[in-house]
C-alpha cells in the first residue's frame, strides 16, 4: 500500500497566468508514479509540495478521473504557493492524493442544481460544473453564479462562455468595476434570485470565502433549498491530510478526511462556534 | 397578445409594494409615470433635489460616483423589481450617487415631492413607505458592510488556496 504521507514527483508540463497572482499548472508523473496516485473526484485536493519552500493543500480544478495531467489552480499568497507558482514547465511538485470527499454530482441528478462561486472559490467547482456540462441532460436547470472582487479578477472567462453553450445559466456579479463595466456590481447572493430553484429538490454547491458561503447558504435556505442539499467545500489548515495532525479540526470534524464537502445541516452549527 | 398593464399594476408587482392596501396603492399611483431610459441616460446625478425615485421594471441601472483620474465607477447595480432612490425620505433630499441605465431600462417613475406630501398629510401611508423603503435601505447597507471585508482579496497569512 502506497505511504499516504510520501510525495510522489510531478512535472509541471504547462503552466498558464489566469490572474495577477493565480496560476493554473498542469502536473505529469515522473515515470512510474501515476501508477500510484488514484484518480482525483471533482472536490477532492491533493497536497502540493514546492521542495524547500512547504506543502499546501490544493483542490483539483481539472483532470479529475485520472485522464490528461492533473489541473491545480493556485493563487500566490504565501511562501509555498509562491513558489508552487513560479515553477516552470519541467520543473518537479511533488503531489499527495487524492484526499478528502467529492461534490455530489450523481445525487443531483433528476433536480435543480445552482453552483455558488466566490472568487477562487470557482476553481475547486471547475471540475463539477465540467460534469454537469458533460452530462447536461441529466438535471433540471442548471446555474452558475459567480461572485468576484472586480472583472479583472474573474477566473476562466472563456469557460464561463463555453459552459453557457452547453445550457448552463452563468450570471456574474463584481464587489467593484471600474468606469465603462457594464456588467453587475453587488454581492454575490443579489443573484440568487436568478436562479431557478425547485424548492426541495435543488441541489447548491458553494465554493469561496467562509464569510460569503454563510451569506449564500442563508439566502438559499430562504428559497426552499433544503440544507441537507446545499453543499459547501470548507477551507482549513490542513497539514497531514489523513485525520491524524487535527491541524484542520472543526470541532468533531477533520476537514481533510470528513470533508472539505460538508452539508450546511453538518457544518452550519460548527460554523456558529466562533472558538473554531 | 398580453394587455397592457396600468400603473397601479406595476407598483402592485414590486417586491418592495407586494400585498399593500389597494387604496395606498391608488394614491402613490398618483405620483408616478412609466419611463423608459435609454443605455446611457442619466436617471439621477449626485447633489440634485431628490425629487424622483424609481421602481425598475426591466433593465439595469448602475449607481456611480465621479473619482479624479478614475473616472465614474460603479458602487452597484440595480435590476428587475428593485428600488431605486430613497433620498427623497430623507433630509436635506440630496441625490447621493448618479444612477445611469446600462441598458433600455423601463421603469416606474415616482415624483417623490408628491409622494412626501401625500405621506406627511397621511401618516399612515408615509408608516407604510417607510416600512417598505427600511428594508431596502439595511440591505445596501449590510451589502455595503460585507464588500468592505474584501473577502475574495488576499488574506494575510494565509497559504492554501485554490
Amino acid at each position: 500500500m502506497r505511504d499516504p504521507m510520501l510525495p510522489l514527483s510531478f512535472r509541471v508540463a504547462a503552466k498558464r497566468r489566469e490572474l495577477a497572482d493565480t496560476w493554473t499548472l498542469e502536473l505529469e508523473p515522473d515515470a512510474g508514479a501515476h501508477d500510484r496516485l488514484g484518480a482525483f473526484a471533482p472536490g477532492q485536493f491533493a497536497m502540493l509540495y514546492a521542495f524547500g519552500s512547504g506543502e499546501v493543500p490544493i483542490s483539483v480544478s481539472g483532470g479529475v478521473g485520472g485522464e490528461g495531467p492533473l489541473v491545480h489552480t493556485v493563487r500566490a499568497v504565501g511562501a509555498a504557493t509562491r513558489a508552487i507558482c513560479a515553477a516552470e514547465p519541467g520543473d518537479s511538485v511533488g503531489v499527495r492524493g487524492p484526499f478528502g470527499n467529492t461534490w455530489p454530482i450523481e445525487e443531483a441528478e433528476g433536480g435543480d442544481v445552482v453552483v455558488v462561486a466566490g472568487g477562487i472559490g470557482l476553481a475547486p467547482l471547475r471540475p463539477a460544473i465540467e460534469r454537469l456540462a458533460a452530462s447536461r441532460e441529466r438535471f433540471g436547470a442548471v446555474t452558475l453564479l459567480y461572485g468576484a472582487r472586480s472583472p479583472d479578477e474573474m477566473l476562466f472567462t472563456e469557460e464561463l462562455d463555453s459552459w453557457r453553450s452547453a445550457g448552463i445559466a452563468v450570471e456574474t456579479i463584481v464587489d467593484s468595476a471600474p468606469a465603462g463595466w457594464s456588467g453587475r456590481v453587488g454581492l454575490v447572493t443579489k443573484l440568487i434570485d436568478e436562479a431557478e430553484l425547485s424548492g426541495g429538490h435543488t441541489t447548491a454547491l458553494i465554493c469561496g470565502p467562509e464569510v460569503m458561503m454563510r451569506f449564500v447558504g442563508a439566502e438559499l435556505v430562504q428559497r426552499g433549498v433544503e440544507r441537507s442539499r446545499i453543499h459547501i467545500s470548507m477551507e482549513r489548515n490542513m497539514k497531514c491530510a489523513i485525520g491524524h495532525c487535527g491541524h484542520c479540526q472543526l470541532g468533531p470534524a477533520f476537514i481533510c478526511k470528513d470533508g472539505p464537502v460538508f452539508t450546511l445541516a453538518a457544518i452550519e452549527p460548527l460554523m456558529a462556534v466562533r472558538e473554531l | 397578445m398580453g394587455s397592457i398593464k396600468s400603473v397601479d399594476e406595476l407598483i402592485a408587482e414590486a417586491p418592495a409594494f407586494a400585498e399593500m392596501r389597494a387604496e395606498q396603492l391608488e394614491v402613490i399611483a398618483g405620483c408616478a409615470r412609466n419611463q423608459t431610459f435609454e443605455g446611457g441616460e442619466q436617471l439621477m446625478r449626485e447633489g440634485e433635489e431628490a425629487n424622483r425615485f424609481y421602481v425598475i421594471r426591466r433593465g439595469l441601472v448602475a449607481l456611480e460616483t465621479f473619482v479624479a483620474h478614475r473616472g465614474a465607477l460603479t458602487l452597484e447595480t440595480i435590476e428587475d423589481g428593485e428600488l431605486l432612490g430613497w433620498s427623497w425620505l430623507v433630509p436635506p433630499y440630496r441625490t447621493h450617487l448618479d444612477a445611469r441605465a446600462i441598458a433600455t431600462t423601463h421603469t416606474v417613475s415616482f415624483d417623490a415631492v408628491c409622494l412626501r406630501g401625500k405621506a406627511d398629510a397621511d401618516p399612515a401611508l408615509g408608516y407604510e413607505l417607510m416600512r417598505r423603503f427600511l428594508p431596502v435601505i439595511v440591505e445596501r447597507l449590510q451589502a455595503t458592510r460585507l464588500r468592505l471585508l474584501d473577502v475574495y482579496g488576499p488574506v494575510a497569512g494565509a497559504e492554501a488556496e485554490g
